[in-house]
Protein backbone atom coordinates (compact mmCIF):
# COMPACT_ATOMS: atom_id res chain seq x y z
CA UNK A 1 0.00 0.00 0.00
CA UNK A 2 1.10 3.59 -0.70
CA UNK A 3 1.33 5.98 2.23
CA UNK A 4 1.64 9.74 2.19
CA UNK A 5 2.93 11.41 5.36
CA UNK A 6 2.36 15.00 6.48
CA UNK A 7 4.44 16.49 9.32
CA UNK A 8 3.27 19.82 10.75
CA UNK A 9 5.51 20.16 13.79
CA UNK A 10 9.21 20.91 14.25
CA UNK A 11 11.69 18.52 15.85
CA UNK A 12 12.17 18.34 19.64
CA UNK A 13 8.85 20.10 20.29
CA UNK A 14 6.50 17.25 21.15
CA UNK A 15 6.81 14.01 19.25
CA UNK A 16 5.31 14.43 15.77
CA UNK A 17 8.51 14.00 13.77
CA UNK A 18 9.66 11.06 15.93
CA UNK A 19 6.28 9.34 15.59
CA UNK A 20 6.25 9.90 11.83
CA UNK A 21 9.79 8.54 11.54
CA UNK A 22 8.93 5.38 13.50
CA UNK A 23 5.74 4.97 11.46
CA UNK A 24 7.59 5.31 8.15
CA UNK A 25 10.25 2.83 9.28
CA UNK A 26 7.62 0.30 10.36
CA UNK A 27 5.67 0.76 7.09
CA UNK A 28 8.81 0.19 5.00
CA UNK A 29 9.67 -2.91 7.05
CA UNK A 30 6.22 -4.27 6.25
CA UNK A 31 6.82 -3.75 2.54
CA UNK A 32 4.61 -0.68 2.09
CA UNK A 33 5.61 2.19 -0.16
CA UNK A 34 6.09 5.74 1.16
CA UNK A 35 4.96 7.94 -1.70
CA UNK A 36 6.17 11.14 -0.07
CA UNK A 37 6.82 12.80 3.29
CA UNK A 38 5.68 16.41 3.21
CA UNK A 39 6.92 18.94 5.78
CA UNK A 40 4.59 21.88 6.36
CA UNK A 41 4.22 24.73 8.88
CA UNK A 42 6.86 24.37 11.65
CA UNK A 43 7.53 20.89 10.27
CA UNK A 44 9.97 22.50 7.83
CA UNK A 45 12.39 22.89 10.78
CA UNK A 46 13.02 19.16 10.41
CA UNK A 47 15.07 19.97 7.32
CA UNK A 48 17.89 22.18 8.67
CA UNK A 49 21.26 20.51 8.41
CA UNK A 50 22.66 22.99 10.97
CA UNK A 51 20.76 21.30 13.80
CA UNK A 52 23.31 20.23 16.41
CA UNK A 53 21.60 18.34 19.24
CA UNK A 54 23.68 17.03 22.19
CA UNK A 55 25.64 13.87 21.38
CA UNK A 56 23.52 11.69 23.66
CA UNK A 57 20.29 12.79 21.97
CA UNK A 58 18.88 11.60 18.68
CA UNK A 59 19.51 13.82 15.67
CA UNK A 60 16.06 13.79 14.07
CA UNK A 61 17.22 15.64 10.97
CA UNK A 62 20.10 13.22 10.37
CA UNK A 63 17.75 10.28 10.97
CA UNK A 64 15.44 11.51 8.21
CA UNK A 65 18.37 12.12 5.85
CA UNK A 66 19.72 8.62 6.46
CA UNK A 67 16.32 6.98 6.02
CA UNK A 68 15.77 8.94 2.80
CA UNK A 69 19.10 7.78 1.47
CA UNK A 70 18.52 4.16 2.42
CA UNK A 71 15.02 3.91 0.97
CA UNK A 72 15.13 6.64 -1.66
CA UNK A 73 12.36 8.59 0.10
CA UNK A 74 10.91 11.80 -1.30
CA UNK A 75 11.17 14.34 1.54
CA UNK A 76 9.51 17.57 0.44
CA UNK A 77 9.58 20.86 2.32
CA UNK A 78 6.91 23.51 1.64
CA UNK A 79 8.65 26.46 0.03
CA UNK A 80 6.58 29.28 1.58
CA UNK A 81 6.77 27.78 5.08
CA UNK A 82 10.50 27.13 4.66
CA UNK A 83 11.51 30.61 3.40
CA UNK A 84 9.60 32.25 6.26
CA UNK A 85 11.57 30.19 8.76
CA UNK A 86 14.97 30.51 7.13
CA UNK A 87 15.16 27.04 5.61
CA UNK A 88 16.88 27.54 2.26
CA UNK A 89 18.48 25.40 -0.40
CA UNK A 90 21.29 26.73 -2.56
CA UNK A 91 18.90 27.95 -5.20
CA UNK A 92 16.62 29.86 -2.82
CA UNK A 93 19.60 31.36 -0.99
CA UNK A 94 20.96 32.70 -4.26
CA UNK A 95 17.56 34.01 -5.30
CA UNK A 96 17.06 35.79 -1.96
CA UNK A 97 20.60 37.14 -1.83
CA UNK A 98 21.44 35.19 1.35
CA UNK A 99 24.99 34.24 2.33
CA UNK A 100 24.17 30.66 3.35
CA UNK A 101 21.84 27.74 2.80
CA UNK A 102 20.92 24.98 5.19
CA UNK A 103 18.69 22.34 3.60
CA UNK A 104 19.73 18.90 4.83
CA UNK A 105 20.64 16.01 2.53
CA UNK A 106 17.70 14.06 1.17
CA UNK A 107 15.22 16.96 1.41
CA UNK A 108 13.98 19.11 -1.45
CA UNK A 109 12.02 22.35 -1.44
CA UNK A 110 8.82 22.50 -3.46
CA UNK A 111 5.25 23.74 -3.39
CA UNK A 112 1.99 22.77 -1.75
CA UNK A 113 0.93 21.01 -4.95
CA UNK A 114 3.24 18.20 -3.85
CA UNK A 115 1.06 17.66 -0.76
CA UNK A 116 -2.10 17.59 -2.87
CA UNK A 117 -0.47 15.10 -5.22
CA UNK A 118 0.57 12.93 -2.26
CA UNK A 119 -3.05 12.99 -1.07
CA UNK A 120 -4.28 11.90 -4.49
CA UNK A 121 -1.61 9.29 -5.27
CA UNK A 122 -1.39 7.67 -1.82
CA UNK A 123 -3.87 5.10 -0.51
CA UNK A 124 -3.62 6.74 2.92
CA UNK A 125 -2.46 10.14 4.10
CA UNK A 126 -1.32 10.13 7.73
CA UNK A 127 -0.89 13.45 9.52
CA UNK A 128 1.50 14.03 12.41
CA UNK A 129 1.50 17.32 14.24
CA UNK A 130 1.05 19.25 17.45
CA UNK B 1 -12.11 5.24 9.91
CA UNK B 2 -9.07 5.25 12.16
CA UNK B 3 -8.81 8.16 14.58
CA UNK B 4 -5.50 9.00 16.23
CA UNK B 5 -5.36 11.15 19.36
CA UNK B 6 -1.96 12.44 20.44
CA UNK B 7 -2.69 14.61 23.47
CA UNK B 8 -3.66 13.69 27.02
CA UNK B 9 -7.39 14.15 27.70
CA UNK B 10 -6.33 16.09 30.80
CA UNK B 11 -4.46 18.63 28.70
CA UNK B 12 -6.77 19.10 25.73
CA UNK B 13 -10.28 18.00 24.84
CA UNK B 14 -9.39 16.29 21.54
CA UNK B 15 -10.10 12.75 22.85
CA UNK B 16 -13.40 13.96 24.28
CA UNK B 17 -14.36 15.52 20.92
CA UNK B 18 -13.19 12.46 19.02
CA UNK B 19 -15.24 10.07 21.18
CA UNK B 20 -18.26 12.30 20.71
CA UNK B 21 -18.06 12.09 16.92
CA UNK B 22 -16.66 8.63 16.30
CA UNK B 23 -18.93 6.33 14.29
CA UNK B 24 -19.68 2.71 15.20
CA UNK B 25 -17.12 0.33 13.70
CA UNK B 26 -14.35 2.91 13.76
CA UNK B 27 -11.12 2.60 15.71
CA UNK B 28 -9.37 5.06 18.00
CA UNK B 29 -5.61 4.83 18.53
CA UNK B 30 -4.01 6.74 21.40
CA UNK B 31 -0.44 7.83 20.67
CA UNK B 32 2.19 10.16 22.19
CA UNK B 33 0.76 11.94 25.29
CA UNK B 34 -2.64 10.55 24.29
CA UNK B 35 -1.67 7.20 25.86
CA UNK B 36 -2.38 8.71 29.29
CA UNK B 37 -6.07 8.47 28.42
CA UNK B 38 -5.88 4.66 28.38
CA UNK B 39 -5.21 4.36 32.12
CA UNK B 40 -7.77 2.73 34.38
CA UNK B 41 -9.75 4.76 36.89
CA UNK B 42 -9.53 8.24 35.37
CA UNK B 43 -12.27 10.81 34.89
CA UNK B 44 -12.60 9.81 31.24
CA UNK B 45 -12.98 6.06 31.97
CA UNK B 46 -16.78 5.96 31.65
CA UNK B 47 -16.65 7.69 28.28
CA UNK B 48 -14.06 5.19 27.02
CA UNK B 49 -16.08 2.21 28.24
CA UNK B 50 -19.11 3.67 26.47
CA UNK B 51 -17.11 4.15 23.24
CA UNK B 52 -15.86 0.56 23.37
CA UNK B 53 -19.46 -0.67 22.98
CA UNK B 54 -19.28 0.26 19.30
CA UNK B 55 -15.62 1.06 18.54
CA UNK B 56 -12.24 -0.47 19.07
CA UNK B 57 -9.69 1.30 21.23
CA UNK B 58 -5.95 0.90 20.80
CA UNK B 59 -2.90 2.38 22.50
CA UNK B 60 0.67 2.61 21.19
CA UNK B 61 2.89 0.42 23.41
CA UNK B 62 6.23 2.21 22.83
CA UNK B 63 4.66 5.53 23.88
CA UNK B 64 3.27 3.90 27.06
CA UNK B 65 6.72 2.48 27.84
CA UNK B 66 8.39 5.84 27.17
CA UNK B 67 6.19 7.35 29.87
CA UNK B 68 6.73 4.55 32.38
CA UNK B 69 3.12 3.44 32.18
CA UNK B 70 2.71 -0.29 32.74
CA UNK B 71 0.26 -2.23 30.58
CA UNK B 72 -1.47 -3.66 33.70
CA UNK B 73 -2.68 -0.13 34.45
CA UNK B 74 -4.73 -0.01 31.26
CA UNK B 75 -8.47 0.01 31.08
CA UNK B 76 -9.80 -3.47 30.20
CA UNK B 77 -10.56 -3.89 26.51
CA UNK B 78 -7.93 -1.48 25.19
CA UNK B 79 -5.47 -3.26 22.92
CA UNK B 80 -1.77 -2.45 22.86
CA UNK B 81 -0.08 -2.20 19.45
CA UNK B 82 3.47 -1.41 18.35
CA UNK B 83 4.42 0.78 15.34
CA UNK B 84 3.86 -2.20 13.04
CA UNK B 85 0.36 -2.51 14.51
CA UNK B 86 -0.14 1.23 13.92
CA UNK B 87 0.74 0.68 10.25
CA UNK B 88 -1.67 -2.27 10.06
CA UNK B 89 -4.49 -0.18 11.56
CA UNK B 90 -3.91 2.55 8.97
CA UNK B 91 -3.95 -0.04 6.18
CA UNK B 92 -7.11 -1.73 7.51
CA UNK B 93 -9.17 1.46 7.65
CA UNK B 94 -10.08 3.45 4.53
CA UNK B 95 -9.06 6.79 6.04
CA UNK B 96 -7.21 8.27 8.98
CA UNK B 97 -8.26 11.27 11.05
CA UNK B 98 -5.50 12.73 13.21
CA UNK B 99 -6.93 14.77 16.07
CA UNK B 100 -4.27 17.44 16.54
Amino acid sequence: MKFGILINEGPYQHQASDSAYQFVKAALEKGHEIFRVFFYHDGVQNATRLASPPQDDRNIIALWSALAKEHNLDLVVCVAAALRRGILDENEAKRGGKDAHNLADGFRISGLGQLIEAGIQSDRLVVFGD
Amino acid sequence: MLHTVNKSPFERNSLNTCLGLVKPGSAVLLIEDGVVGAIKGTAIEDQLIQAMQSCKLYVLGPDLAARGLAEDKLLDGIQVVDYGGFVDLVAEHTSVQSWL
